[in-house]
């Protein structure tokens, strides 16, 4: 395992993005933040914590959005995929809609996360928010607007996010795979 | 799962895996946009050997807002009538590339030998006197919703409970969820050793209703009595059937539940049937939900 990210560097890249969130959109009147469920959650509950701490403002429409029945891999692989929570206490209509994400990938979860979105409405904007941009391992024509890490490595490795107890604990590594040379 | 055969072989945790799989089903129910393109590869083909309305759409809308294709068979117009066997129906549907097939038959069993000899995924809809699976999931998990869980509540199942393949499964569900059962009808409608299954048995509805905290009250199914095992509906209506008289004497707010069709009058009035208390409309609400959650998960491996 190899530590990509330390907790320390993990909490400037947030607040960088917050900062960057609230330079384009204020106090966010005409914009929503939107957790791809399970894993882009735990980075919108802390990313939506700092907002609400350095803008002032704790009504940030903030909801949760499930993509399982939308992915274009529910039936490959043996394991039963079941839902996480969509919650989604307001309508888009005409806002902005910021989607969140831990680590930006082939793209996939991405198709299927707007697909799910305009299903609920019709947006006037989707932007999107990932922590981890692995670059060059797009399958699909995605980029994010705002990006927090951008990384390179082998397809066959995984980036994960460690979160502790308290954000204090939290850190992003790479998972080492068997059968690949060391030094590289 | 592969199947959903009964609720015989279901564990707890499958149970409530279908149960939070609903709960988000019944979101998008209740969205503008009522789909999701979850089983937009599969092919659904609903199998009715027997008369089924509700269950039947139920069933149909289930699978339409999963986004799957369905074929619908009856067995009125099918070729079962020039003396065809059921494999052999089965196995001409399936070259026709079917994944899932949904079935209700009158003799008990069907589905379950059906599954011993065919590759598709097999969701029983009612197979005789034994078992209606996707029926008892949506009694459960409309008294989930409406008194938070079922564990440790008491249901007092009333009726015809020797004929019932809702009550089989009810009574199966429901004890290993952790409630307490308890099964009230006539002596000649009530299964010997029913007590094996362990549930309490009443002859008086009206102790069965002092003691549960829901009573699912179950339709006297005259079609299935070969001979007379009471003597009219009337006699029925006045010993068994539940009025607004006899709930306001109980001094408590009971829950009151049926699987549909009801007979007006006979098992239960009609100001019962409408009021508060009844969840009647909420259970053919979740029956869409409860029917796309189990459709999402059978075909698929892992538990």
């Amino acid at each position: 395992m190899k530590i990509l990210l330390d907790t320390h560097q993990l909490r400037i890249v947030l607040y960088r993005l917050a900062h960057q969130l609230i330079e384009a959109h204020g106090q966010f009147e005409n914009a929503v933040l939107v957790g791809i469920q399970p894993r882009g959650v735990a980075v919108s509950d802390r990313l939506v914590g700092i907002l609400k701490e350095i803008s002032g403002n704790k009504a940030l429409p903030y909801a949760t959005l499930d993509t399982t029945f939308y992915r274009d891999d529910l039936h490959q692989g043996s394991a039963l995929r079941l839902p996480s929570e969509t919650h989604f206490p307001f309508a888009i209509e005409g806002k902005t809609v910021i989607l969140i994400d831990d680590v930006l990938f082939t793209g996939r979860t991405i198709r299927a996360a707007m697909d799910a979105l305009l299903d609920l409405g019709r947006p006037e904007k989707v932007e999107l928010l990932a922590l981890v941009d692995r670059r060059f391992s797009r399958q699909l024509p995605v980029q994010p607007d705002y990006s927090g890490f951008a990384i390179d490595t082998y397809e066959s490795r995984r980036v994960r996010l460690l979160w502790g107890e308290k954000p204090g604990e939290d850190v992003v590594y790479l998972e080492e795979t068997a059968g690949l040379p060391n030094d590289f | 799962m592969k199947h959903l055969l009964g609720i015989k072989d279901l564990s707890p945790q499958a149970i409530e895996q279908v149960f939070t799989t609903a709960d988000e089903f019944k979101q998008v129910l209740n969205r503008p946009i009522k789909k999701v393109p979850a089983l937009r590869d599969t092919t659904i083909v609903n199998l009715f050997y027997e008369n089924s309305t509700r269950t039947r759409i139920s069933f149909e809308l289930a699978q339409k807002r999963l986004g799957a294709d369905t074929v619908n068979f009856a067995v009125s117009s099918s070729s079962v009538a020039k003396g065809e066997t059921l494999v052999d129906t089965v196995q001409n549907i399936l070259a026709m590339k079917v994944d899932i097939v949904v079935m209700r038959h009158s003799a008990s069993g069907a589905p379950h030998f059906l599954s011993r000899h065919i590759d598709a995924s097999i969701v029983n809809a009612g197979d005789g006197t034994n078992e209606h699976p996707t029926q008892a999931l949506l009694d459960a998990y409309s008294i989930r919703e409406r008194l938070g869980s079922i564990s440790g509540k008491r249901i007092a199942i009333i009726g015809d409970i020797l004929h019932s393949r809702v009550a089989l499964s009810n009574i199966y569900l429901l004890t290993k969820m952790g409630a307490e059962v308890a099964v009230c009808g006539p002596a000649t409608l009530i299964p010997k050793n029913i007590e094996d299954l362990g549930v309490k048995v009443f002859y008086d509805v009206k102790k069965a209703l002092e003691w549960c905290e829901v009573a699912n009250v179950l339709r006297i199914q005259l079609e299935r009595q070969s001979k007379p095992l009471f003597s009219t509906l009337r006699e029925y209506a006045l010993y068994y059937g539940i009025d607004r008289r006899m709930l306001d004497s109980l001094q408590k707010d009971i829950v009151i539940m049926h699987p549909g069709p009801i007979n007006r009058g006979v098992e239960l009035s009609s100001d019962v049937a409408d009021s508060k208390q009844s969840l009647v409309l909420d259970q053919v609400e979740n029956g869409v939900a409860v029917r796309m959650a189990v459709l999402y998960m059978v075909g698929k491996k892992g538990e």
